[in-house]
């Protein structure tokens, strides 16, 4: 794998290289996309990948994978909310010449915006090369090249890529398709659900089942994406264990008797946070995800649970409820300049500190439970879902979208939601069974 | 056949304790009943001894105390004093049988958030197990787990429901 992603980056910068960074390109598009409520589209176009010749591939022939990875851009950009993508279907077919030289008046005539073409070519060691361009169609010109060696098995990681490219030259932003997401796929009565480990790409796709029966909760995606954090009950009581996704194999975090939940790891992935119940009291630890002996952070009478980093990994947010109900705290690293951060009114939980480091977004209690967002150091607030039960958000990796679980009140069914954090329209994330506490990890190098 | 006893018994001391009862709800929905076993006779509460449950058994624990469990009100995981009577009647019972060791299982109801429902239920599983102890229990013998809100007892979503799930659930090990 690692072989692969250098592979990947290597070829990036020796063989396309550079973008041609225009500024009258980029006024253009902010003027285009406004951020909050009332934004308008780009509408994009996505033509086929076309394919100098039709080969065939361990996962389907270059000219089929042409289609494919059109549609999984299509789709990538769709579900940004900030994109209206015009598919395949909806435009003309366009030759392996025409890549590099796009014929702009068809384009032009449709109200196109943004064209992205590309083409798929078998190498001759059985390896895909998937180029993908940015053009402009007003100004006629390119704004991105990119390619990607793939095995054929990875193409999906080829079209997340190229929509990565796609997202970031024309909104400014970071990206974020190329990202996997573990959750936990739920089955069974109310009463008696399974819980298990799961994983997947963050459009759903390349779906896994990582354990088979039991309860398993509150996954976290290592950063390097080697191994998740999460509770058991295999042990017959609620403890950590780091599963190693290359291996199968798995430890517990931290040897002892006691309740151990609420995993999370540092930005780093060097210390993993955990919260453990002694006596009934529940308090935060620190401990090297190498073991050793546990810090412990927090010393409230109340229950001090979570912890999330900040991204530059000084401090922590965290949920207690020292002052009688559940609010949000923030501290140093150390445990230090432990200070209430939310008073919007009701309990708040769950704090999740934005990659960006721009926002907490955490679960508002209020009658009904809501995905909200507020600022590092208090006040901000802002109220981004309503339903009966949304809980636990968890940051796309450029600090753009949330994604949430909702509970149904009476039948106990899980699913999995996300939402822009400049407010919009929520999106339900497709799994094969109900699903709950996603975790997403960041972007694939 | 616990499902059979447990409910008549917490029905019978709903009705005793009326007046101050604050809990198990006002309008207590019939639990669970396995239909397909025996309908057609009488549950009686003492059926169990007398087709000669083992002494020291669940069945014989669930039996002889009042509750095998104890509910609390939102958030809280205090044991008051309707629970400080189930928890004696188990301590007399635990008492005949210094072999037998208990988990108390603490749990919460779904509306809470996961973590937090998790150590709310530890919470609750060590109120009942430090009271337990308070009565003479050895420490060594009991053994804690919470659940948060991963085993609901009642499966709707209102507060009747809650009610019942908000509990800490004392189960024998042999």
């Amino acid at each position: 794998m690692t072989q692969r992603f250098l592979e990947i980056s290597a070829f990036m910068v020796a063989f396309f290289a550079l973008f041609a960074l225009s500024s009258p390109a980029a006024a253009q598009l902010e003027g285009t996309v406004t951020d909050d409520s009332g934004r308008t589209q780009i509408t994009v176009a996505v033509p086929a990948l076309p394919t100098p010749q039709t080969v065939p591939t361990a996962a389907g022939t270059t000219a089929d994978l042409g289609n494919r990875i059109s549609d999984v851009i299509v789709a990538d950009l769709r579900s940004s909310g900030l994109f209206d993508p015009i598919g395949r279907n909806g435009v003309k077919a366009i030759t392996y010449d025409e890549v590099t030289r796009p014929t702009f008046p068809y384009w032009t005539g449709r109200n196109v915006e943004s064209l992205i073409q590309g083409f798929v070519r078998s190498n001759g060691d059985g390896k895909l090369t998937v180029g993908c361009y940015v053009y402009d169609v007003a100004l006629g010109s390119e704004l991105a090249r990119q390619g990607f060696v793939v095995e054929p098995a990875d193409w999906r990681r080829a079209a997340h890529k190229c929509a990565d490219s796609i997202y970031s030259r024309l909104t400014g932003e970071s990206p974020f398709f190329d990202s996997r997401i573990a959750y936990i796929a739920e089955t069974g009565p109310k009463d008696n659900r399974t819980k298990r480990l799961a994983v997947m790409d963050s459009d759903g796709a390349n779906h896994r089942f990582l354990t088979s029966g039991g309860t398993a909760l509150t996954p976290r995606f290592s950063p390097d994406y080697k191994s998740i954090l999460y509770l058991s009950y295999s042990g017959g009581s609620p403890a950590i264990y780091i599963y190693d996704i290359g291996t199968g194999r798995q430890r517990l975090v931290t040897r002892t008797n006691n309740a151990t939940f609420a995993p999370r790891w540092s930005p780093d992935g060097r210390n993993i946070l955990y919260s453990m119940a002694i006596a009934g009291n529940t308090d935060i630890y620190r401990i090297s995800a190498q073991g050793g002996s546990p810090v412990r952070l927090t010393r409230s009478p109340g229950i001090d649970v979570g912890g999330s980093y900040s991204p530059d990994g000084s401090k922590i947010v965290f949920e207690s409820d020292r002052s009688g109900a559940q609010q949000i705290y923030v501290m140093n690293a150390d445990g230090s300049g432990q200070r209430r951060i939310s008073f919007g009114g009701g309990r708040a939980a769950t704090p999740e500190w934005s990659p960006r480091g721009d926002l907490i977004a955490f679960t508002k209690i209020a009658g009904n439970f809501r995905i909200a967002v507020m600022r590092p150091g208090g006040g901000g607030e802002r109220v981004l879902t309503n339903s009966w039960q949304d809980e636990a958000p968890t940051w796309a990796p450029n600090g753009r979208v949330i994604q949430f679980f909702r509970t149904s009140r009476g039948s106990g069914r899980t699913s999995i939601w996300q939402v822009d954090v400049a407010g919009g329209e929520e999106r339900r994330l497709r799994t094969p069974v109900d699903g709950s506490d996603p975790a997403w990890g960041p972007v694939r190098p | 056949m616990k499902k059979l006893s447990t409910p008549l018994i917490v029905l019978s001391l709903t009705v005793a304790l009326a007046a101050c009862a604050k809990k198990p709800p006002e309008t207590l929905p019939p639990e669970p009943v396995d239909t397909s076993a025996g309908s057609d006779t009488d549950i009686d509460p003492n059926a169990g001894q007398q087709t000669g449950v083992v002494p020291g058994s669940q069945e014989d624990f669930i039996a002889n105390v009042m509750s095998d469990r104890i509910f609390f009100d939102t958030d809280k995981f205090n044991v008051d004093s309707e629970d400080q009577g189930v928890l004696r009647s188990q301590a007399s019972w635990l008492a005949q049988y210094p072999n037998v060791s208990i988990v108390v299982e603490g749990h919460a109801d779904e509306r809470g958030t996961r973590d937090y429902n998790l150590a709310l239920g530890e919470r609750r599983a060590n109120s009942a197990k430090n009271y337990l102890i308070t009565l003479g229990v050895a420490a060594s013998r009991i053994r804690t787990v919470s659940y948060g809100k991963e085993r609901p007892q009642a499966t709707g979503s209102n507060e009747s429901a809650w009610a019942q799930n908000r509990r800490a659930v004392t189960v024998t090990v042999r």
